[in-house]
């Protein structure tokens, strides 16, 4: 069976869409993320959609199956939010470890299931690092800029527990995404070299940053190609860009990256654009389309969706793309 | 397909990738402790702010990395360096460059790598604790992404010849490429820059050795890079600047040469190795390249020179030796330092001298003012210093005038009385000033006017309020080669589009250039320069305008010129068209919802003291200078930094103290001899919003309604869209809500403006028109303090510092109407009508609102303790037409008004 470097250098590889709204179509209740488990927990945990990889497994390994049927070949781990520190919010810090090995063994299950009926067309399980809901960039306090309401060593044990709950569940890839604060992305970049220097377990990692305005800086204010320069240490297999822009808005960045990027390049945007009422509306064949044009330039090694994402965009994007070649790796000069 | 060389790449906010054609990267060396006192000072005092201005400085002044060091016996070193980088993140002018983290601890560096999220150096790691810890260090600098610096050092001791600094350079190499996994190029090497010229000859070759060890590593190891403390190799010669800044410049022009790609240096004080003076630069060059120096006989050499500049130096007493100079080098020295004490006798003298007075203006003074342009171009002269040469100039040109008419006036008879036509040559090239129709404020004109002037150009400026016509006339009549338009309001942005169309209209072919502050390039790509078919330049200061106006006139560089910048408008256009769709905007009827949360129920507005206006005709100017706020003044004169660090300021402290000096000194005067008159004006009257963005004023038995804007971009959840209606109490509250308006005016500047325009002296005019505005601001400070605790009485025992009042730490508003909260200029009315009419203070409004004489300021004043500043932003049709129709206008005229704030 074919390896992920070796696939990289055959063909556009497919990455999921989102797992968020997929669940919103099941419109579930508080008792539902409750589950059993946690019918007495004291604060509402309706929205802690990580949870229910613990609460209502079915349904999270149902919809990694949904996206493997329409041809990616990489998963995300439902664990956008699984850090002590994000689960805060639901005073379920404790259980951050548990939610990763349950989230990552849940696309294990289905990604295997779908390997085993086509050996030919190997599926991988990238283990999500979201960015935290607290940064250490910026100040959350206007009149005192120099204050941080989170320290680097929280940050990067926070991820440290998260990185061994994904290893443990069985993921194949770390993705560290939708990267709006460098300094929590090199944090996890951080952890995840102790980790690999701990365990001697060298997972390949991906980068997907977030551009999110027309300036295309980060929120923390980095253009992209000093970004790229800052997390270029934790020697990715690929470099890419996430979330907050539409592929329309997102193309001359994707542009730009692939030709400064050593490494190859991934781009998964939202559906378009959120209407006024936050919802997306662009159709799958439209945000196909966009990113078929990339694949047709060679800006790209890795494509999927974000944000507003289904498997019906998936499917399309994936079958438009089946088309080109991927792009290939630069050469590095030595003198 | 695409190649990618190996080069060291670092990041800030922005990338800085060091190419083999890149110059030598300079680090700024004055965030650092141990070589700076005044930092040092700074950090142990707490004053960050402060202490972040000296990075500032060391960016403006063309750092490309800055070195910070915490190493202070009195300091908490990790807490220093954590709060500094901290704060430093918060500064994108600042944060844009690459941090490199400096210190002898690990445990600091490990601090400061924690907070900075681009790619840093560290300075430095050694193998002087042995080879596990160098392995150490190298792994954690590695986790978090850093290169590294790696001293000449073991565990021996730090290497002082050229073969110890190549083999253990070497040593580290090898462990880290091939144990760490570092990438050559991400290691950097400093070899040790040591003293030389100590007197003890062992030191006499630490130069060479050096510079030798640097040629050889390049060569064994070419991806890595070589760095060094400069500073350290003159340390023999400190406290005398003069001759260490020559021995920085010569040990560089070597090291570089053999392969030197980055130093720490004093980024505003390196003198251009070619400037040295050649007696100097030889003794340096001998004893850097430990030449002719048995016995020390270069090093004694250098010292005894030394002596000798340390000694003039020390003088305190004016040296004025120069006066023994030839006539040419007198006057060049006299505008270059300023002085008109010799100015008449000198061009007298020089009158005399040369065949035609015409010949003393373009031969010694141009050159003279070459020399001050190239100095002024280079960074190396401040604006106040140039003005203060324009001053020279002028009157040295006043001298020459009568006879240059008369000569004229001779060979006008000659060619009368011979029947020849009379061919004056054609003299510099001439460029037209004008601040646009409507709007009034003109320092800024006036200072581009002044440096312009000193570069040779003829200016006309047309002054203030000039009607397009008079422009595009005057610039036809008299042959203008390039027009400049001025305007500091935004209704004089639509003006400047107004005169571009007209040029077209007309067939003008001449250059357009656009400054002010409410001007920016974008506007002048997205709106002006459409207009025209020739070229609309947008220049952002003074300084910029000489190379505008070069490029522009040469016309081998114009083409090129011209293909950059439209090149650059058209991105910005496109920039400009994409952003657009980007935000979001609430329907007007969702934001007119979502108003500022005040608890009206347990609200109890306080009554002023009375109702109706209170005059204040005459009010005491001492006590009202006691308010300025000086660091507009210094930004007047392009001299940016907070007040009052920028008079100690390293590079600009000397000429902000002195301009400091002169304007108090002429602020005394004006208090003295009473050359301005402040009148004010303020007034309460009940009122009540009456709808979400209208209030109601009751003024005697009749009501005057004002509208107000609201922001109607979509907000994060709970965060309310402000109006400034929102701050009114509605009717429904059960105790009558006030509102306030004032305004101020300082009067009498003309005729003095007058006696200097007539002495030549446009230095102390800017001087004048920059105190006047700071003035009205100063008194418009006053008067809402008064209101505050006094005439409204809303807020007693208030205990605020001029700095508390600057920064904004009051309770209640004076919002001006034109301004982001409340962006409609045309409310000045009403607000003028309310104060009595234009007779009550003698402020008179133009027709785009600017208020005449420029040094006035008004606005309305809100006591609710939950008001505050913010910006309208952009709004959207719906409320542009819902607005139109409150104010009954038409939509054309709405659009006009507020196009500031239309998509």
């Amino acid at each position: 069976m074919k390896g992920l470097k070796e696939l990289l250098k055959e063909r556009i590889l497919i990455i999921d869409g989102a797992m968020g709204t997929m669940i919103q179509r099941h419109k579930l209740t508080e008792a539902d993320y409750r589950g059993e488990r946690f019918k007495n927990w004291h604060t509402d945990v309706k929205g802690n959609n990580d949870l229910l990889s613990i609460t209502q497994p079915d349904i999270i390994t149902g919809i990694h199956k949904l996206y493997l049927d329409a041809g990616a070949d990489i998963i995300e781990t439902n664990t956008f939010s699984s850090t002590s520190i994000a689960q805060a919010d639901y005073d379920m810090q404790s259980l951050a470890f548990e939610l990763n090995i349950a989230s990552a063994r849940c696309a294990r299950a289905a990604a295997d299931e779908y390997t085993k009926i086509n050996p030919d067309k190997p599926r991988f399980v990238a283990g999500a690092i979201g960015p935290l809901n607290k940064t250490l960039s910026l100040s959350p306090d206007v009149n005192n800029p120099g204050f941080r309401a989170v320290t680097f060593d929280e940050v990067a044990a926070a991820y440290s527990e998260q990185i061994r709950g994904l290893a443990e569940g069985g993921v194949d890839i770390l993705l560290i995404e939708t990267i709006f604060d460098t300094l929590n992305a090199k944090a996890a970049i951080y952890a995840i070299s102790q980790y690999k220097r701990e365990s001697g377990n060298d997972l390949p990692v991906m980068i997907s940053g977030t551009i999110t305005d027309a300036s295309g800086r980060t929120l923390s204010g980095q253009t992209l190609e000093a970004f790229y320069i800052s997390v270029m240490h934790a020697n990715p297999i690929s470099i890419g860009l996430n979330c907050a822009l539409g592929a329309r808005e997102m193309r001359p960045h994707i542009e730009e990256l692939s030709a400064m990027a050593s490494c190859y390049t991934s781009a998964y945007p939202n559906a378009g654009l959120p209407n006024a009422f936050g919802e997306y509306d662009e159709q799958p064949h439209e945000t196909a389309h966009i990113i078929e044009e990339w694949a047709k330039e060679g800006f790209v090694n890795i494509v999927g969706g974000c944000c507003g994402t289904t498997p019906d965009h998936i499917r399309h994007i994936a079958d438009e793309v089946a088309k080109f070649k991927p792009r290939e790796l630069p050469v590095v000069e030595m003198n | 397909m695409i190649t990618i060389n190996s080069y060291l790449r670092l990041a800030g906010l922005e990338p800085l990738i060091i190419r083999p054609e890149t110059n030598f990267v300079n680090v700024g060396e004055r965030t650092n402790v141990t070589g700076s006192k005044m930092f040092a000072r700074l950090i142990r005092e707490g004053q960050y702010e402060a202490a972040l201005s000296v990075a500032r400085q060391q960016v403006e002044n063309g750092a490309q990395v800055i070195d910070v060091n915490m190493d202070d016996a009195l300091l908490d070193g990790v807490s220093a360096m954590t709060s500094f980088l901290n704060l430093l993140q918060a500064e994108p002018d600042i944060a844009k460059i690459p941090i490199m983290i400096d210190s002898s601890k690990f445990e600091i560096i490990e601090a400061g790598l924690k907070c900075v999220q681009g790619k840093c150096i560290v300075n430095s790691i050694s193998m002087k604790e042995g080879e596990a810890k160098f392995i150490e260090q190298a792994i954690i600098c590695k986790s978090y992404g850093a290169s590294v610096i790696v001293m000449a050092f073991d565990e021996v001791g730090q290497a002082d010849t050229r073969d110890r600094k190549i083999e253990i350079c070497q040593r580290a190499y090898k462990i880290l490429t091939e144990k760490v996994g570092y990438l050559p190029q991400d290691i950097i090497f400093d070899p040790n820059i040591f003293a030389i010229a100590t007197g003890i000859e062992e030191h006499n070759n630490y130069a060479v050795d050096f510079i030798e060890a640097t040629r050889e590593i390049k060569k064994r190891m070419p991806l890595t890079k070589v760095s060094g403390g400069v500073s350290n190799v003159s340390f023999s010669f400190r406290g005398n600047d003069h001759v260490r800044e020559a021995i920085h410049s010569v040990f560089l022009y070597h090291a570089i040469k053999a392969g030197m790609d980055m130093g720490i240096v004093n980024a505003g004080q390196l003198v251009v190795y070619d400037e040295i003076e050649p007696t100097l630069k030889q003794l340096c060059e001998d004893v850097i390249l430990n030449r002719n120096n048995n016995n020390n006989e270069a090093t004694e050499k250098l010292i005894s020179f030394a002596e000798t500049v340390k000694a003039k130096g020390k003088e305190t007493v004016k040296d004025e030796g120069w006066r023994n100079d030839t006539v040419e080098k007198r006057l060049t020295h006299s505008l270059v330092n300023g002085i008109t004490d010799y100015i008449d006798a000198d061009t007298e003298e020089a009158r005399q001298k040369y065949a035609r007075p015409l010949d003393v203006i373009e031969g010694p003074l141009m050159d003279g003012m070459n020399v001050v342009g190239d100095l002024f171009g280079a960074g190396k002269m401040f604006l106040p210093q140039v003005v203060k040469s324009a001053r020279v100039m002028k009157k040295a040109v006043a001298i020459l005038t009568p006879f240059i008419e008369q000569e004229k006036e001779d060979r006008k008879n000659a060619h009368l009385a011979a029947g020849t036509v009379n061919e004056e040559a054609a003299g510099a090239p001439k460029i037209l000033l004008a601040t646009v129709k409507g709007d009034v404020h003109d320092i800024g004109k006036n200072i581009v006017g002044v440096v312009l002037g000193c570069n040779g150009y003829d200016i006309i400026d047309l002054g203030v309020m000039v009607p397009t016509e008079k422009i595009l006339e005057t610039a036809v009549k008299e042959k203008a080669d390039i027009i400049g338009l001025s305007g500091l309001i935004t209704p004089s942005l639509d003006e400047m589009v107004h005169v571009a169309h007209e040029m077209k209209r007309r067939n003008m072919n001449v250059p357009l250039l656009i400054g002010g502050a409410t001007t920016s390039r974008m506007h002048t790509a997205v709106k002006i320069a459409p207009q025209y078919d020739h070229a609309v330049v947008h220049v952002l200061d003074a300084s910029r305008s000489v190379t505008v106006a070069g490029s522009l006139l040469s016309q081998e560089q114009k083409p090129a010129f011209l293909q950059n910048i439209n090149a650059e408008y058209e991105k910005l256009k496109d920039d400009f068209a994409n952003k657009k769709s980007v935000k979001q905007y609430l329907r007007f009827e969702e934001a007119q919802q979502n108003t500022a949360p005040v608890n009206w129920n347990n609200f109890s507005p306080v009554t002023p003291s009375f109702t109706g206006t209170k005059l204040l005709n005459d009010y005491p100017l001492e006590e009202i200078a006691q308010y300025i706020d000086w660091q507009p003044f210094f930004i007047a004169w392009e001299m940016h930094g907070k007040f009052p660090q920028i008079l100690s300021d390293a590079v600009i402290g000397n000429e902000a103290t002195k301009l400091y000096n002169d304007a108090k000194a002429l602020l005394d005067k004006i208090i003295r001899e009473k050359w301005l008159t402040a009148k004010g004006v303020v007034g309460f009257w009940p009122a009540n919003k009456i709808a979400p963005d209208s209030v109601d004023v009751k003024v005697d038995s009749s009501l005057i309604r004002l509208e107000f804007l609201r922001q109607q971009i979509k907000k994060a959840a709970g965060q309310p869209n402000l109006s400034l209606a929102d701050f009114i109490a509605p009717e429904s509250c059960p105790q009558q809500d006030h509102i306030g308006a004032f305004s101020v005016t300082i009067q009498g500047i003309d005729t003095h403006i007058k006696n200097f325009e007539n002495n030549h002296d446009d230095y102390n005019k800017i001087i004048l028109q920059a105190l006047a505005d700071r003035l009205a601001e100063a008194f418009a400070e006053l008067l809402h303090k008064r209101t505050r605790t006094e005439f409204w009485g809303y807020i007693s025992g208030e205990q605020l510092t001029n700095e508390q009042l600057i920064n904004e730490e009051y309770a209640g508003i004076r919002p001006a109407p034109g301004y982001p909260a409340c962006p409609d200029h045309t409310e000045k009315y009403k607000l003028f009508q309310l104060l009595g009419g234009e007779e009550a203070t003698g402020i008179h409004l133009t027709e785009s609102l600017a208020m005449y004489p420029a040094s006035s300021v008004c606005g309305w004043y809100f006591a609710n303790p939950d008001s505050k500043y913010f910006g309208v932003g952009k709004i959207e049709k719906d409320q542009l037409a819902d607005y139109a129709r409150r104010k009954m206008m038409s939509m054309d005229e709405a659009t006009r008004w507020l196009r500031p704030v239309l998509e």
